[in-house]
């Protein structure tokens, strides 16, 4: 089944890629990871997909646990969460076509956020079964190009959504180049 | 006042306690080399970068504290990566420090560049690429935090020419290590202290099953107060061995693919296993399906990723052995468990006729043999190192090891090539130990230019080659499942003997059973290195044999009685 993992992790070169190494290296297969900014400065925090059972999951926090820029991990799976995805979606729609288009736009609360004579582009935010479904009735009218984040999820109320723990003061790690932040695998 | 990042470095190393270092220098790690002439450390000088991370592992398992090898930047820091994976497997602490070129001409293909932490990534515990001086301090000092914390590994820490040459003030307070604690917290799913006691007071047929934890943890005390209390009988892995003294009555010996037949008998008729700083390693287990079907399981380990790994365990705890035992022991009610015991004792059986030990010299000389004098004439005293193959396995099971960390061998990773420098770094560590290294014909070959290091450094360490002209470990597989076809296993070699006098080493050679005391003798006399080469017979296997993947009490055992040798 799908797990959702929040993790904390230093906002630090390289481990975005340390995080990736280790799914690739356990044979574990992401559905979607995203990346940004938390509260706390210096503090990043990923969403990451995973389809494993109950024993891979622990075993992956375990393993996520061990990473030194690793702060802490959530399991927020069985809790109670707000999960969206975001998605630009692109369609060759002129004509009669594209009232048509428009009018899924509404349906759909999604918004259109580019008109060329050729093309809209329709911006989208939900579950994502939500935007499986938008993605689904557009497919006819030609859809040109599509990118979506993937999934960043929250977990209800108070008690899970601890504070981003504080970033560490120690060294840095490998890689130089870009920070960690609005990455995305 | 002000110091250059390569004087910090050794400062780090230095105030961590570090005293000797195992390296080969080169252009971008030549400022910590100068820098080095300032402070209190002993640096050896390798032949290969490989035998440099060899060493620092085979001083760390041998003294518990954290081995330290040092190369340049590009192929210095590539040599490494064996000794490295090594490690990671073993659970060794070791740093391995790396220079880099210049901060700058990174990501340029420079001369000798290598992205040496992206190749370590996966091998490593952490690692850290240095770009300035000012973070050569914290990155020393928790790169040691790291190897040696939780479950022991690798750190590598990749410091660039000109992090080494500027100068800078340090903070030694500030530079001081805050790793976070998370992991030490409970998760959910993990098993509770009383739920293991429960298990193990109602066991009938409990067995432990010990591995290199127990010396990791250094609870090799608790480990046989446990079985004493319970009367509980021990199984012991590869790694393990000399955790619990051979000589316990209640230490079975070895399981897995080359343990001792009763052994792997008595884990598939157990009803409880006792799980102890092991991690069911597929040479452990055999086919996952048909493992101990019988039992419960309770597994310690230190790192939680190890637990539900390979079996499905009944409490997994997530924790340092010695602890855990020290909570459970005073809720283990004594046991009597002479039906189990005697069980096993009737197991045993027909093991011993088969056991080579008890053939007649015919003549021939078999590594068992060696072995086996070898303990005898050391009394089971001296510290032991194997290289990889058969011979590893017949150290194995002839040398009977009672002492704590007086066995080291490259178990997870199987390294040829291990043995000799892992021993040049065991015999820096602990000086008066006897130190042997048990060696195949093909694994001497792959690092035997470190006999030069044992002679610069004046290093009093034997070593046994156990000589069968073939690559003997991968010959008995094409025995067993390919037919005989010996495709690329017969592996010639130098004169010995020759050889290692040429280096300026003692050497003998050995052909016939009656002279290996002799030999072994004279060695040992010898307050310098010698070398002796055992030319053993050639077509020897090792039994019994769980063959890769099938169940684990259907082993290949050596055919009895041994007639087909003594004819000639
Ligand atoms: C670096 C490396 N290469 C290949 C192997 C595969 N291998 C395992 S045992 C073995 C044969 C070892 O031969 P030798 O050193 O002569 O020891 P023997 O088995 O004959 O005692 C080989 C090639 C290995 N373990 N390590
Ligand atoms: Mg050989």
């Amino acid at each position: 089944m799908l797990h959702t993992f929040a993790v904390y992790v230093d906002n630090k070169p390289g481990v975005l890629n340390r995080v990736a190494s280790l799914f690739r290296r356990r044979a574990f297969n992401i559905e979607s990871l995203t990346v940004g900014h938390t509260e706390t400065p210096g503090v990043s925090r990923m969403t990451v997909v995973v389809d494993t059972d109950e024993y891979g999951a622990r075993r992956l926090e375990a393993h996520l646990y061990k990473l030194v820029p690793c702060k802490r991990v959530d399991n927020i799976t069985a809790a109670a969460s707000i999960a969206r995805d975001l998605a630009l979606i692109k369609v060759a729609a002129t004509g009669e076509a594209r009232t048509h288009v428009m009018q899924l736009v509404d349906v759909y609360r999604a918004r259109i956020v580019d008109v060329s004579p050729e093309s809209l582009v329709i911006e989208t935010t939900g579950t994502e079964d939500k935007i499986d479904s938008l993605l689904e009735v557009l497919r006819p009218y030609g859809v040109v190009e599509m990118v979506r984040t993937g999934r960043v999820a929250m977990a209800r109320g108070t008690p899970p959504t601890r504070r981003s723990p504080a970033p560490r003061s120690a060294p840095v790690a490998a890689e130089t180049g870009g920070d960690v932040s609005h990455g995305s695998v | 006042m002000k110091l250059t990042g390569a004087q910090v470095l050794w400062e780090a190393l230095v105030r961590e306690g570090v005293t000797d270092v195992f390296g080969y220098p080169g252009g971008a790690i030549l400022p910590a080399y100068d820098a080095m002439l300032g402070y209190p450390i002993r640096h050896v000088l390798v032949r290969h970068e490989q035998g440099a991370t060899h060493m620092a592992d085979g001083y760390a398992r041998a003294s518990g504290r954290v081995g330290v090898a040092i190369a340049t930047s590009g192929p210095g820091a590539t040599n490494m990566v064996t000794g490295i994976a090594t490690a990671m497997m073993d659970s060794s602490p070791i740093v391995c420090i790396t220079g880099q070129v210049g901060s700058k001409l990174i990501g340029s293909d420079a001369f000798q560049e290598t992205d040496i932490t992206g190749i370590t990534l996966p091998i490593t515990k952490h690692n850290y690429l240095v770009t300035s001086a000012e973070d050569v301090a914290p990155a020393v000092l928790e790169a040691i935090a790291v190897a040696r914390s939780g479950r022991p590994g690798p750190v590598l820490v990749d410091i660039t020419k000109d992090a080494q040459q500027t100068s800078c003030e340090v903070d030694w307070d500030a530079a001081a290590p805050h790793l976070t604690e998370a992991y030490d917290e409970a998760l959910p799913g993990d098993g509770e202290a009383r739920d293991a006691i429960a298990l193990i007071n109602a066991a009938e047929r409990p067995l432990i099953l010990a591995g290199h934890g127990v010396m990791i943890s250094g609870a090799e005390r608790e480990v046989v107060a446990l079985a004493e209390r319970g009367q509980i009988p021990m199984a012991i892995t590869l790694l393990g061995l000399g955790g619990v003294a051979a000589s316990h009555p209640l230490n079975l010996g070895m399981m897995g693919m080359h343990g001792e037949a009763w052994v792997n008998n008595a884990i598939q008729e157990a009803d409880l296993l006792i799980a102890l700083g092991m991690r069911f390693d597929d040479r452990v287990t055999g086919n996952i399906k048909t493992y101990a079907r019988e039992a419960r399981k309770i597994h310690v380990d230190i790192d939680r990723g190890e637990l539900n790994k390979n079996v499905r365990v009944d409490v997994a705890i997530a924790k340092d052995l010695r602890t855990a035992l020290d909570e459970w022991l005073p809720h283990v009610a004594s046991g009597n468990r002479a039906a189990w015991l005697a069980r096993i004792d009737a197991l045993k059986g027909d093991s011993a006729v088969r056991d080579i030990q008890n053939l007649p010299d015919d003549g021939h000389l078999y590594a068992a043999h060696v072995i086996n004098d070898l303990w005898r004439l050391t009394r089971g005293d001296a510290l032991v190192v194997t290289d990889v193959g058969q011979h590893q396995m017949w150290e194995a099971q002839y040398y009977k090891h009672n002492r704590s960390r007086s066995l080291i061998t490259s178990g997870g990773l199987g390294t040829m090539g291990f043995a000799l420098p892992a021993a040049i770094g065991a015999k820096i560590a602990c000086p008066d130990s006897e130190v042997w290294v048990v060696v195949g014909d093909g694994g001497f070959q792959m690092t035997m230019a470190e006999l030069a290091t044992v002679v610069q450094e004046n290093l009093d360490v034997n070593v046994a080659i156990i000589n069968n002209g073939y690559l003997g470990m991968v010959r008995q597989w094409q025995e067993f499942f390919y037919d005989k076809r010996y495709a690329a296993t017969p592996i010639s070699g130098p004169n010995f003997a020759k050889l290692a006098e040429a280096f300026g080493i003692a050497a003998a050679t050995v052909t016939r059973r009656a002279d290996v005391a002799g030999a072994v003798e004279a060695a040992r006399r010898l307050k310098r290195a010698a070398l002796i080469d055992f030319q053993v017979e050639q077509e020897d296997s090792v039994y019994p044999m769980v063959p890769a993947g099938a169940d684990l009490h259907k082993m290949i055992r050596r055919p009895s009685p041994i007639v087909e040798t003594a004819a000639d």
